[in-house]
């Protein structure tokens, strides 16, 4: 019994850890994508400003 | 050496240390702590326990000095602080909360318990989850910030009371710091207890600094979508 939970106990504190670590990851991969999609943006309003009228 | 490999060789180094003191700590925890004579093995489980509450109780510090910092000069780096080590503070209180009923079941036969420690301590979880959770309910970034500065100030003032709270309301939860505990620990258990507060020291510095580097990231991100719009 006192093994079982000091096992779960310290198996949850890695869960929780790791689980932060790729929550942050997750934020990492959307803040990309966003900058991305930014990226698109300004490189068409660029060419857009140097088309001849 | 440019900036961007500095900041890499700086992370991998700090990674390093950070991979060595986590082996060191469970070397300790599981090795070189002596077996508690009452409770037996499943003590151990404090050993990641109360560097963890400890390191919750100064990452709320850090959020109501960012919090101050911020109202007094308004600049964006104190509410990325303040938003950074609240969230780590979070992850920090949630160790607590699952490893303490853990132990609890084996030291008290159940999992929780209604007394002063553990009661304050919950309070101070569900205080700082409504923190985290300010940035939902608004757009505005200056009003989210202003918020989050005084729910930060303001719930900071649990800290001191779950401290208290086992010499206040005496409970059953064990004493740590200061005179007549009965859950004073053996002088054998200090050190290993010691190498645990590095451990969980380093690792509040380090994820607090990833978090508040994409914060800042997330801000700038911010700041260009506004402009293209206007």
């Amino acid at each position: 019994m006192s093994l079982n939970l000091l096992f779960w106990a310290y198996t949850l504190i890695w869960i929780l850890l790791a689980g932060y670590l790729g929550l942050l990851g997750l934020r990492q991969q959307a803040l990309t994508r966003r900058v991305d999609r930014l990226r698109a943006r300004l490189g068409s309003q660029t060419a857009g400003k140097q088309e001849p009228s | 050496m440019n900036l961007a490999l500095q900041t890499t060789v700086r992370s991998i180094c700090l990674w390093a240390v950070l991979t060595l003191c986590m082996l060191a700590s469970i070397h300790g925890v599981f090795l070189d702590a002596p077996r508690e004579r009452v409770m037996g093995d499943v003590q151990r489980i404090f050993y990641f326990h109360f560097p963890a509450a400890l390191g919750s109780f100064l990452a709320f510090a850090v959020v109501c000095f960012a919090g101050v910092s911020y109202l007094c000069t308004r600049q964006r780096r104190w509410d990325h602080l303040g938003r950074a080590s609240a969230e780590v503070g979070v992850l920090f209180c949630t160790i607590v909360l699952v490893s303490g009923p853990l132990w609890a079941k084996s030291a008290w036969g159940t999992w929780w318990t209604w007394e002063a420690r553990l009661t304050t301590m919950l309070v101070l979880w569900l205080l700082y989850i409504s923190y985290l959770m300010i940035g939902l309910y608004t757009d505005s970034r200056e009003q989210r910030a202003r918020a989050a500065a005084v729910v930060g100030i303001v719930a900071f003032l649990d800290v001191p009371i779950v401290y208290f709270s086992v010499k206040w309301w005496r409970g059953h939860h064990p004493i740590i710091l200061g005179r007549g505990g009965e859950g004073g620990l053996s002088p054998e258990m200090w050190p290993v207890v010691w190498i645990c507060l590095v451990t969980f020291l380093l690792l509040y510095g380090i994820l607090v600094g990833l978090r508040m580097s994409l914060a800042r990231a997330e801000d700038i991100v911010l700041d260009m979508e506004e402009h293209l719009q206007n």
